[in-house]
């Protein structure tokens, strides 16, 4: 199985509709991915549906890079 | 334009001329449960050449046709929108049901897995004006940004009340038209329950017969058609390619029920001769008219009525046609796609075929252009369209003089 990351970057590119190698660690959905701010909804959503696991509004808002997802799906998900 | 005969206007107007039927069984969805289980749909719809498949996510099948036309359109026109103009260039592109299939998705959505799994493109994804929206973020145009939505006049009073704004000073040109999407579980049992679709399913191809005594509803089609209007003397300095010049709006309401016209036709002939007033064009000399002709009974032969009394013996030789004979029936593109196929008529002299017109029905009289299409001359030609709510609407095309 992918683990966590590549999980994340995969669900990253695909909702941003950009390629897998653009998807750098320390990337900025907004700034470096071309994101707004509707479109980070939704890739919370899909992160809450690949990862099965709900994540409370204010917590999503803080999620605004590829890293910062990582990091919450690892702490939240063991 | 997005059309059930094609993709593009060159190849839906070949397939108009030639008297093809773009009405098919459906297959998107299970239909076994319906009385209707055919439909005219899109076939083979590309969004590569438009934009993305991460921005066509955020937008109603509906929307996305209407971007295809509008971009035809603006591709077609040659003009250029710089700061200096753009806000004087505008939109106006409605729809008669809107978003629906995203409505149907949604409402599922949240019985399922409640409401915090709505996709937070849900509205501006499937609201009517997204279209007008979508294509003024596109090509910067800032000038009045509409959707008028009025069922299935909806195509016509966009493009009418656009080319009033022009006309007002509101603007100096605008992309207007209408889309539609409403092939849908909901949707088509939605007509299907208002008794207005053909059960014809042992014959789709056939089963749109506008004025045929054996007729039995109309047929649901979906597309998007847009067209750029613009003020004469704007088209004309910048070297525009003209195809006609819009000489005559005219509306009315029937003030009668929700669905029905009243037998005599008599809203559908207010819209005709307010349009006809607006031009100041003798009726005699109107070759061609694109008629509403859903394939209704009450509808047809209401609206054929209207154009006797509106026309007197000029309606003995005008040349009257139901292209919804091939493609369905819009809605609230219906008048959009009408209107190009009105224009075009009068480009190439073509009076487009009613097809399926076996059997004339009692009381309808006119030239009908069964079968196939006839080359005559035509100088102005006229498309109508009527809605539910007795919303009625008709356009006057002209050759440039």
């Amino acid at each position: 199985m992918s683990s966590i990351e590549e999980r994340v970057k995969k669900i990253v590119a695909e909702q941003l509709g950009v390629k897998e190698e653009e998807v750098q660690t320390e990337a900025s959905f907004v700034e470096d991915l071309g994101a707004d701010s509707l479109d980070t909804v939704e890739l919370v959503m899909a992160l809450e549906e690949e990862f099965e696991t709900e994540i409370p509004d204010e917590e999503a808002e803080k999620i605004t890079t590829v890293k910062l997802a990582i990091d919450y799906i690892k702490e939240n998900l063991a | 334009m997005v059309s059930p005969l094609g993709l593009d206007v060159q190849e839906t107007w070949k397939n108009i001329v030639a008297g093809k039927s773009g009405v098919a069984p459906i297959v998107a969805f299970d239909v076994e449960a319906y009385s209707t289980r055919f439909s005219a749909s899109v076939r083979g719809f590309d969004i590569t050449p438009y934009f993305s498949d991460k921005d066509a996510r955020k937008m109603d099948i509906f929307v996305q046709f209407g971007m295809a036309a509008g971009i035809q359109a603006m591709l077609d026109s040659g003009l250029e929108v710089t700061d200096a103009n753009a806000h004087r260039v505008g939109c106006a592109i409605g729809s008669g049901i809107g978003g629906i299939g995203q409505i149907e998705k949604n409402t599922e959505i949240v019985a399922r897995s409640g409401p915090r799994k709505i996709s937070p493109f849900f509205v501006p994804g499937s609201i009517i004006n997204m279209i007008s929206g979508n294509l003024s973020v596109r090509y910067n145009l800032q000038g009045p940004n509409l959707a008028v939505v009025t069922a299935c006049t909806s195509g016509t009073h966009n493009i009418g009340l656009g080319a009033r704004l022009i006309a007002l000073g509101d603007a100096d040109a605008m992309l207007v038209g209408g889309a539609e999407m409403a092939t849908t579980p909901v949707g088509l049992g939605g007509f299907a329950a208002a008794r207005a679709l053909s059960t014809r399913n042992d014959d789709p191809a056939a089963a749109s017969r506008p004025w045929d005594r054996d007729r039995d509803g109309f047929v649901l089609g979906d597309g998007a058609g847009v067209l750029m209007i613009e003020e004469y003397e704007s088209a004309k300095a910048r070297g525009a390619h003209i195809y006609a010049e819009i000489t005559g709006f005219g509306m009315s309401g029937d003030a009668y029920h929700m669905t029905l016209p009243p037998e005599d036709g008599r809203g559908a002939a207010a819209a005709m001769r307010n349009a006809i007033a607006d031009s100041g064009v003798p009726v005699d000399q109107i070759g061609y008219i694109n008629a509403h002709g859903t394939s209704t009974n009450a509808g047809d032969l209401a609206e054929s009525r209207a154009i006797q009394a509106v026309l007197g013996s000029a309606a003995e030789t005008v040349a009257v046609s139901s292209t919804k004979s091939m493609i369905g029936h819009l809605l609230g593109a219906a008048g959009a796609v009408e209107a190009i196929f009105s224009i075009l008529a009068l480009r190439d002299q073509v009076a487009p075929p009613t097809i399926n017109l076996d059997n004339p029905d009692e009381g309808c009289v006119l030239n009908y252009v069964p079968h196939t299409a006839q080359q005559r001359t035509i100088k102005h030609a006229l498309s109508n369209s009527f809605g539910f709510g007795g919303t009625n609407g008709s356009l006057l095309f002209s050759q440039l003089d």
